[in-house]
């Protein structure tokens, strides 16, 4: 005969509860504590070198938005196009990271950073020199792993629960 | 010191003013106390289950989140108040109200301390059991008023609730009159040499699962079940009217708190605290133990919540009932120490058997 008391998973169950007071929250108070997020974060900025791209629009031919705009001309002295606007509307962006992998010479990295709202819809329409990689606005390791080395490990909230305290 | 001396206390001999000082003061007492109860007990239950939840709950309004519950309440005063245009308008208005008053209703006869109390009815429990149903009135109201199907569907289930729970409630508090001779609430905790929850730990259990159901604790939340029903009865509250739902949710709470420690915990009986001190710190040790519950088990279904009132509950009730009747009647004079033994051996059985019974074939029966 076995004995199956209705009741004990009960009791077990409240055992496991109480016993979570004691542990640490999992949680991270957002604007002062920041966690790391993943080294190939796909962030919402789009990151273009202008030394290496050579204008040859695969990119824009990838993006399944169509939000990447490129006017090229000819340079008949060196025998190379030559970028005159690259203009990305990264309001319409979906992060599908589709660019990047598409670029033959590595000249597109999606951003790092994700706190990239902004005020006016205008704002998300970038230009040449504001889509460059800068301190503000770093690179991801997203199909970059030399670039996701370099970076921070990501933070996992299961380490922050069975931390020790303090 | 014995019953007669109860209902000399019930109006002090010593009072100014004679009664009506003593209703005034009393009034005001009971209406300040749950107010500042429920808002101890909102930070407590938001609190507590965040930590139970591996999360911080509310911290940033005022020193540890304590003005969290003040916060909500100045917002929601602020809200705008939203009546449906099919909502019957005099019954959607009433509702809250009806709601309310039963609440306050309770604590008239539970016993701050010795005497301190608005009136010591001989006829205490049985108020309490007739008042406190009333809320569910209210509750119906304002599921029949808003003219919403989520709302009377959430109202109609509380009703089920309610008529069902009401039995074992009653049944374990007839358990602990039967060991008083009383139903009297001063008289109740005068007889508890021994807490009550000792000699009548089944019908602690029972008193204990039942009013959980009957106030719509979870995990018997089924009338405002958020997943199935939006809101439940009070879908179609907002502002002020929201406000008394939601401080009705958890008077109810802390008035059911109340109830249990004086008929099982022995009320404000306890050694070198004050007896007022002692009342509070075991309210919200019960009030505690519903948030324990409510943050570890899952929400029952309408035809689980049914079985287990009738097929577990309502028999369990009985043969407390039953086995606490023979003990007075046969062993008036003996040891109470004595039934400790002998009613906890009795709460395991019931509950062995009572698990057998709750499924079909005795469990043996695959459903």
């Amino acid at each position: 005969m076995q004995f199956k008391f209705f009741g004990i998973g009960m009791l077990k169950g409240l055992a496991v509860t109480i016993l979570h007071i004691f542990r640490r929250p999992s949680t991270s108070q957002y604007p002062e504590q920041r966690l790391n997020i993943s080294r190939r974060s796909r962030g919402n900025e789009l990151i273009w070198d202008r030394e290496k791209c050579t204008g040859c629009a695969t990119c824009a031919k990838a993006c399944p938005q169509g939000v990447i705009e490129i006017v090229t001309s000819t340079d008949m002295a060196d025998n190379k196009y030559k970028v005159e606007t690259y203009r990305v509307d990264t309001g319409y962006c979906i992060m599908c990271g589709l660019c990047v992998e598409a670029c033959p010479y590595d000249a597109l990295y999606l951003g790092y950073s994700f706190e990239k709202a902004k005020y006016r819809r205008g704002e998300f329409v970038q230009t040449n020199d504001e889509l460059k990689e800068s301190p503000q606005r770093p690179a991801s390791g997203y199909f970059h792993p030399d670039i996701a080395k370099k970076l921070p490990k990501q933070t996992l909230l299961i380490e922050k629960a069975t931390e020790k305290r303090k | 010191m014995n019953a007669v001396s109860y209902a000399a206390q019930a109006v002090p001999a010593d009072w100014p003013g004679g009664y009506w000082w003593h209703w005034l003061f009393y009034t005001v007492v009971i209406i300040v106390f749950v107010l500042v109860m429920v808002m101890g007990a909102i930070y407590i239950e938001r609190r507590g289950m965040g930590r139970m939840q591996l999360r911080y709950g509310p911290n940033r309004t005022g020193p540890f989140g304590l003005l969290q519950p003040v916060a909500d309440a100045l917002k929601v005063l602020l809200k705008e108040n939203i009546v449906p245009n099919v909502a019957d308008k005099i019954v959607h208005w009433l509702a809250p109200v009806i709601a309310f008053t039963p609440v306050l209703l309770i604590f008239a006869v539970i016993p701050f301390q010795n005497g301190a109390l608005l009136t010591d009815l001989n006829i205490g429990i049985l108020f309490i059991v007739a008042v406190s149903s009333i809320s569910t009135v209210g509750v119906f109201m304002a599921g029949w008023g808003s003219g919403n199907k989520y709302s009377l569907l959430g109202a109609m289930r509380n009703v089920a609730a309610v008529v069902s729970y009401e039995i074992p409630m009653v049944l374990a508090i007839i358990g602990v009159v039967i060991f008083t001779g009383s139903l009297s609430t001063g008289a109740i905790v005068d007889a508890q040499d021994i807490p009550f929850i000792l000699v009548q730990p089944l019908g602690f259990l029972i008193f204990f699962i039942a009013a959980s159901a009957e106030i719509n604790r979870s995990p018997f939340d089924l009338m405002e079940a958020d997943s199935e029903l939006t809101a439940g009865f009070h879908t179609e509250y907002s502002g002020m009217k929201f406000a008394m739902f939601y401080l009705v949710e958890y008077a109810e709470a802390i008035a059911m708190s109340a109830i249990i420690t004086t008929i099982f915990l022995s009320g404000w009986r306890g050694p070198w605290l004050p007896p007022w001190l002692w009342f509070i710190i075991k309210t919200i040790i019960v009030f505690f133990v519903m948030v324990w519950t409510r943050a570890t088990l899952p929400r029952v279904r309408i035809d689980q919540l049914m079985a287990l009132a009738w097929k577990f509950l309502f028999p369990a009730a009985v043969i407390n009932l039953f086995v606490s009747a023979i003990e007075v009647l046969v062993w008036p004079d003996i040891s109470q120490w004595i039934f400790v033994g002998v009613n906890i051996a009795v709460a395991v059985i019931a509950i062995g058997v009572g698990t057998k019974m709750f499924k079909p074939g005795w469990g043996k029966v695959a459903v």
